[in-house]
């Protein structure tokens, strides 16, 4: 059978990969949180230096996401154009200046406020693009349920991932098979068949899907009620690593800039903007 | 005097959605650190037995019941699930839906894991008992990295980390290929020795069970307790054989010869059956008057050329494999999980494409035929009919292929009715699919392939998970159908099913063939037997008493089978 992996994790040893999986649920929240307190290019400069150093560190292979990367450049320079064909204006009422460079009509004049508006929001993916993809390469699979319980997502709710994750790449090969089998008896789910024929084939490849999947469905359920599922409130995690060291250092250094962004943006500044205009 | 350590009494049990109780004044005492192997077909009652025993009857699956179980004295249904699992440990038919955990450790802790234990102690914990069951050096794999035995033994471990008192086997060898299902029933022995743990095993594949000890066969018949007995007295009666359960092969070949069984002659071990010279002779001679090898002149029909196929392209999977399967052949593809046959199988029906290598169909190279065009050649049955059905009733499920195809309502309806008929099924042509059982649900299925008229028919694992009266159901089925002209390949590893029913075989191991020929041929010999993960057929043993060649011996007892089986239908 085709190996299917879902989360294409491997442990490249380094510092980040070796924290627990706690911790970079932990730092992973407090880092993205602080990011959307704040428009100050200058604190977000800091964190893209800071994100991208930490991606260094743990050998994000950029290379393998080149394709989801130049998807969400090319989804922000969508964006800014939409953001300027409907409010060229909005930077300047923003700062309360108005530099002009390009005058096309009196209302689309690209103003240096607009760019530097738009800059503003374009650095923040900068931080977050790679933080997300940082979490999921560096997170166990079986790590990622122990740590949401560890920031007290009800465990219930934590199986359902871990769970997800492994009966997924089951579902996918039966959902291959059926496929498959229903093609071989004359179903055409190709791109060569019109649109409608296309959906209503789909739903005869869905029924069979969803019914095996109920019969394994029942199947864990008694499997996990016969080893005690379910009974107490709480429960333990066999690949819960506990907290060392670096795990306190990282969770530290996360809570400093946590800090460090709100007293900037609520205490030195105290606007959502560092205007450079004044 | 034992201590009693499970305890029915009078236990009657009815399931809220059905009319009639399916345990039936059940009276049944199981002494500490017994081994009792219960059986019974499906249907009889005896899953339920054991969901009664394991606290999901009635408390995930309702019902009205009346009676008493105790287990360890305890009245179960003032138990709770939980509770129950620390006394009786129950290891389901399929390793694999239960594995809940994404790696080996994680799937053992789970127990420990609901208990709130602590990490050190449940690591500790887990690692002495994969020891125990052998799988220490597969800690952190995945369950897609591991094979059906050993997703049995993780399961056995994840039962046996709470130091139950109680093991429960639900049917532990219908996914296991024969020689992993004689391990798994000598791990279990051993086991049982080691820790002196009660043992129930509910099993239909009596001979495999009893390669080791049993202390006591209880026989289920619609729902009622009809036997409950010393293993050599249950196989010195026939009441076996009349409940639909199927007896060893050297027991059948010896009352076949006309030998009187008795229980001192230890029937239940085929290595201290005992036979008398004159009983030696008795089953000599019936053996020598059905010797007859089959000729075989029929022409090819299916011939595969030096075909080779990998997923990724680094680890083949099918290695130059080249064979002929002939008009009107049944023939079996037989090999240990893993060893390519599913894939084999993909490639003979076009869902995978061939690497190298070709496959011919009457003479025509058939590789740049559609998965359609393929299909209406060579149709695939799927193991589980779930995964095929698509319509709510029989009549559109049959005809579906052929409403694809845009073939006249009027030959449609000539067309499935036809082939409802041959399949046994045309009574029920206006019944919904979901009042169908498992067994009628894949006869759906294969009407639903043979309508379309296939020159084959590949099925994978025709009578998996299936008792002996359902599995020759649906076996004198595809019997009827191959006499009819029809040529059926099959994937399987039951050797009962290839050794009685197919003409040729051969066996994959690691992506090549390895053995070709009559199956009676291929279960007497060591060397393959042990290549492809078979078991040696007892009627090796039998023969080597009687002092006749075992393939001779093997194949008189196929045709004398065979020439019974067609004489009662």
């Amino acid at each position: 059978m085709r190996e299917t992996k879902l989360f294409a994790y491997v442990d490249k040893g380094t510092f980040v990969h070796r924290l627990s999986g706690l911790t970079k649920l932990v730092c992973f929240l407090l880092l993205t949180l602080a990011t959307m307190f704040t428009f100050d290019i200058r604190v977000l400069g800091a964190m893209v230096v800071l994100s991208i150093a930490i991606a260094i560190i743990s050998k994000l292979p950029f290379k393998r996401y080149r394709a989801f990367i130049a998807y969400i450049l090319v989804f922000l320079l969508f964006n800014f154009c939409l953001n300027f064909l409907l409010a060229p204006d909005y930077g300047e009422n923003l700062f309360g200046t108005r530099h002009e460079l390009i005058v096309f009509t009196e209302f689309y004049t690209l103003t240096l406020e607009e760019i530097f508006y738009q800059l503003c929001k374009g650095v923040k993916f900068l931080v977050i693009l790679p933080l997300g993809l940082l979490f999921f390469y560096t997170i166990h699979p079986s790590e990622l349920a122990s740590s949401l319980n560890g920031v007290k997502v009800p465990y219930k709710v934590c199986t359902v991932f871990s769970l997800a994750l492994r009966y997924f790449p089951d579902i996918q090969r039966d959902y291959t098979n059926i496929n498959l089998a229903q093609q071989a008896r004359g179903i055409d789910t190709s791109k060569k068949a019109p649109l409608k024929n296309r959906i209503l084939s789909f739903t005869k490849v869905l029924i069979p899907l969803v019914f095996s999947t109920l019969d394994r469905v029942d199947l864990i359920s008694n499997a996990m009620e016969l080893r005690g599922y379910g009974k107490d409130k709480t429960r333990t995690w066999y690949s819960f690593r506990k907290l060392e060291r670096n795990d306190y250092i990282a969770i530290g250094v996360c809570i400093l800039v946590f800090i460090f962004v709100l007293v900037m943006r609520f205490v030195v500044v105290k606007d959502l903007f560092w205007n450079p205009f004044i | 005097m034992r201590e009693p350590i499970i305890e029915f009494k009078d236990l009657t049990f009815r399931y809220d959605a059905q009319k009639n109780p399916t345990l039936k004044h059940i009276d049944l005492t199981i002494n500490r650190g017994e081994k009792v192997l219960i059986v019974g077909l499906s249907g009889s009652g005896k899953s339920t037995l054991g969901n009664c025993l394991n606290g999901l009857i009635p408390f995930t699956y309702h019902g009205e019941m009346s009676g008493s179980i105790k287990i360890k004295g305890k009245e179960t249904r003032e138990s709770s699930i939980a509770e129950l699992s620390k006394m009786i440990g129950t290891v389901l038919q399929d390793a694999d839906g239960q594995f809940v955990g994404l790696n080996v450790g994680e799937d053992i802790a789970f127990a420990l894991e609901n208990d709130n234990v602590e990490l050190d102690k449940m690591h500790k914990a887990v690692d002495e008992v994969a020891k125990l069951v052998d799988m220490q050096d597969y800690i952190e794999h995945s369950p897609m990295e591991l094979s059906g035995g050993q997703k049995q033994r993780v399961a056995l471990a994840g039962v046996l980390v709470d130091d139950v008192d109680i093991l429960l086997f639900d049917e532990p060898l219908a996914n296991l290929d024969p020689a992993t299902g004689k391990t798994a029933i000598e791990l279990i022995d051993d086991l049982q020795k080691k820790t002196d743990k009660t043992v129930i095993i509910i099993e239909h594949r009596l001979e495999d069970v009893l390669w080791r000890h049993v202390d006591r066969i209880v026989l289920i018949r619609d729902g009622e307790i009809i036997l409950d007995d010393d293993p050599d007295k249950v196989l010195a009666s026939d009441i076996l054989l009349e409940s639909g359960i199927r007896e060893p092969l050297y027991v059948s070949a010896a009352k076949f010869a006309g030998v009187k069984i008795t229980p001192d002659m230890h029937p239940s071990d085929i290595k201290r059956f005992t036979l008398s010279e004159d009983d030696k002779k008795k089953i000599f001679d019936w053996a020598k008057t059905h010797i007859e090898t089959p000729v075989d002149d029929r022409e090819i029909l299916l011939k595969g050329e030096d075909l080779r196929f990998s997923y990724d392209g680094k680890k083949t999977i099918i290695d130059g494999v080249s064979f002929e399967v002939k008009k009107g052949e049944m023939f079996a593809i037989i090999g240990k999980n893993g060893a390519g046959k599913s894939t084999l199988s993909k490639l003979l029906v076009g869902f995978e494409k061939e690497e190298s290598g070709k496959i011919y169909l009457e003479g025509r190279d058939i590789k740049d035929d559609t998965i359609y065009e393929r299909g209406k050649e060579i149709g695939l049955v799927l193991q589980n009919p779930n995964q095929m059905i698509c319509n709510t009733m029989i009549f559109d499920e049959v005809a579906y292929g052929l409403r694809n195809a845009h073939i006249d309502e009027d030959e449609i309806k000539e067309r499935v009715e036809e082939t409802l008929k041959i399949c046994g099924l045309y009574e029920m042509r206006n019944w919904p699919i979901s009042a169908l059982s498992y067994g009628q649900k894949k006869r759906v299925t294969i009407a639903s392939i043979l309508v379309m008229r296939p020159k084959i028919i590949v099925l994978d694992e025709p009578t998996a998970g299936q008792d002996y009266r359902h599995y020759t159901e649906i076996m004198e089925f595809l019997e009827k159908l191959n006499n009819d002209g029809q040529t059926i390949i099959m994937i399987t590893h039951d050797m009962h099913l290839m050794l009685e029913y197919c003409d040729r075989c051969f066996t994959l191991v690691d992506g090549k063939i390895y053995f070709e020929g009559r199956p009676s041929k291929a279960l007497v010999d060591k060397e393959v037997t042990e290549k492809a993960n078979l078991k040696m057929t007892s009627l090796y043993d039998l023969a080597n008493i009687v002092k006749m060649d075992p393939d001779d011996f093997t194949q008189s007892y196929i045709n004398a089978e065979r020439s019974m089986r067609h004489a009662g239908n």
